[in-house]
């Protein structure tokens, strides 16, 4: 046998060190984010703890700071847009790997679909500004920005990602377990949503948890539409809220001394939350590989 | 072509196809094949690669429905009912007409879980533990998992799954059982446990056995019939060349091409 030509060998090393590099490297940015984004937080930390976390007033004139109720906006708007988006983008995901509708038209919506991703989120905000939240003045108790259409907003946004991925896992179904569902005597459905529906499970659960982190860090739409009302916590989806993102982006320009540190832990705490998100989302796909 | 009914006079057709021709959109798949299955015996399909056996096993229970340029044509019944009737519910025709496939392709559920789930959907309302260790024990498969009913079903050996769908479908206790090359994947110990298996199984059942093992054939089965492509304009289409009992399939056949084919001398 021939030894391998020396060329050969050079690209092979070169490819594994310029690999290792590349994937050291997004290792550092994390780390050196989360390094600058912890430590620019330490007065806040210092000063307020876990206080901070439990506390409803976001005063920059007095130096009081809490973000409880955008906590609370961030998980209650995001929960509300994934109960909307995950049963109609699963919906959508198992009408578009069936064969109710002939495989043009099918492309075609396929498409459009996924072309909901990627509409700007600035785009969707003030589409709601001026179509969704007048929309919703004339039938529901809203008054102007608030929970209901920034949730509504976000539903939209994560759609997308639900059905397309779900889409993915289920089309990867091997088709011999469907035809083994049916060749049982098994219906349709029943083959649905006992078969293909929980052998597609870790590819449907990590679309939604995909879609979740996208909900929780959404925040020019959230912005727009959530009303950014930080200090107090309602349990109307009628009035306004907050959520972390929105908080940061309305007040870092004009931030300074503790305040910016006030900020810098509350992006602490969103990454901290998104963070665990992913990691249960990581948990759960397992569990259910093993299966 | 020697007519069945002569072949086993005191066995009663279970299926029966009378001039049936496949067509997968403009491709003549099958052409006029005649055939009836009797009861209580092993019927084994022989023939080349790419003659149709497996496409006409999958129109006994309507599975070519899932194929949207499928279609088909002349007539097949199952106890004097036409199979393809506009009324017939293909979800009744499978339930009664069980499927054992090429590759095993047990659910990624429990093993437990895998032989329930036929049951379940059938409305079963007897006792699920009952049911599952006799299926398993049908299957020869419960001495190896009777201890790890909740583990996967995907879990096991490729020989051990394809006894796990031969028992998931036994247990929806269908009147016939059509498999597709069962043995392909197994190992010979595995091989004569599924061949133990038929044979018991005829007591009860109709079964329909596609095999490219010309031993597995003439070991399990009571009719052997051969399938043959013919080119026509270019295209190959299967045919049905000769069926009749076993011995003389392989002793005696009346064609050229089935004794080549049985002899090994095939092409
Ligand atoms: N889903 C399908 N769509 C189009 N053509 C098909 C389809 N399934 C089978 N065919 C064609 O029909 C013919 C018969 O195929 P079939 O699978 O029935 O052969 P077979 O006898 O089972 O072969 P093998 O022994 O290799 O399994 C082949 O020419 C095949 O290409
Ligand atoms: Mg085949």
């Amino acid at each position: 046998m021939q030894p391998r030509a020396a060329s050969e060998r050079f690209f092979d090393t070169a490819f594994k060190r310029l690999a290792l590099i590349a994937a050291l490297a997004v290792a550092a940015a994390l780390l050196w984010i989360t390094c600058i984004v912890a430590l620019r937080a330490l007065p806040a930390l210092s000063e307020f703890g876990l206080e901070f976390l439990v506390t409803s007033t976001w005063n920059p004139p007095r130096n009081a700071y809490g973000i409880l109720p955008s906590m609370y906006g961030t998980v209650v708007s995001s929960v509300i847009a994934l109960m909307i988006s995950v049963p109609i983008g699963l919906g959508v995901a198992i009408f578009l790997s069936e064969d109710y509708i002939p495989p043009g038209v099918q492309r075609i919506l396929v498409f459009l679909v996924e072309l909901l991703a990627a509409v700007p989120s600035v785009v969707y905000g003030l589409w709601g500004i001026f179509v969704l939240i007048p929309f919703l003045k004339e039938i529901t108790p809203l008054r102007g920005p608030g929970m209901l259409p920034a949730a509504l907003i976000l539903a939209v946004m994560t759609l997308p990602i639900i059905a397309a991925l779900a889409r993915d896992a289920i089309s990867n179904v091997p088709i011999e377990l469907r035809q083994a569902s049916v060749g049982l005597g098994a219906t349709r459905w029943e083959t649905i949503f006992r078969v293909i529906v929980p052998a597609a499970s870790s590819g449907i659960i990590g679309g939604i948890m995909l879609a979740l982190g996208r909900a929780l860090g959404e925040t020019m739409a959230a912005t727009m539409l959530i009303g950014n009302s930080t200090n107090n916590i309602s349990l109307s989806v009628f009035a306004p809220s907050s959520t972390i993102a929105a908080l940061l982006a309305n007040q870092f320009a004009e931030a300074s001394g503790l305040q910016v540190a006030a900020l810098m832990y509350a992006a602490l705490i969103l990454f901290a939350i998104t963070l665990v998100v992913n990691i249960l989302a990581q948990v759960v796909i397992r569990r259910l590989q093993r299966i | 072509m020697a007519d069945e009914q002569a072949i086993f006079p005191d066995s009663e057709p279970v299926i029966d196809v009378e001039n049936w021709n496949v067509y997968y959109g403009d491709f003549l798949a099958l052409k006029g094949i005649f055939l009836k299955v009797p009861k209580n015996k092993v019927t084994a399909f022989i023939g080349p690669s790419g003659c149709g056996k497996s496409t006409l096993l999958r129109c006994f229970n309507r599975l070519n429905d899932l194929i949207p340029i499928f279609r088909a044509e002349g007539r097949m019944t199952y106890h004097d009912q036409d199979l393809y009737a506009s009324d017939v519910d293909p979800v009744q025709v499978r339930r009664r007409i069980g499927m054992v496939f090429q590759k095993p392709n047990p659910f990624p559920k429990s093993i437990y879980d895998n032989i329930a789930y036929g049951a379940r959907v059938n409305g079963y309302q007897g006792d699920m533990d009952e049911l599952v260790e006799r299926s398993l024990r049908q299957a020869a498969l419960w001495e190896e998992v009777k201890d790890k009913l909740k583990q996967s079903g995907t879990a096991i050996s490729g020989g051990q799954q394809q006894r796990l769908c031969i028992a998931r479908t036994v247990a929806v206790q269908p009147d016939v059982v059509l498999m597709d090359e069962p043995c392909a994947s197994l190992d010979p110990i595995s091989t004569l446990k599924v061949e133990e298996l038929i044979h018991q199984l005829k007591e009860n059942y109709t079964i329909i056995i596609v095999t490219h093992n010309m031993q597995q054939a003439s070991r399990v089965a009571d009719l052997t019939a051969f399938f043959n492509v013919q080119v026509v304009d270019g295209k190959r289409q299967g045919y049905l060349a000769e069926v009749d009992r076993t011995e003389v399939i392989f002793q005696n056949p009346k064609e050229e091409a089935t004794q080549q084919y049985v002899s090994g001398r095939f092409g």
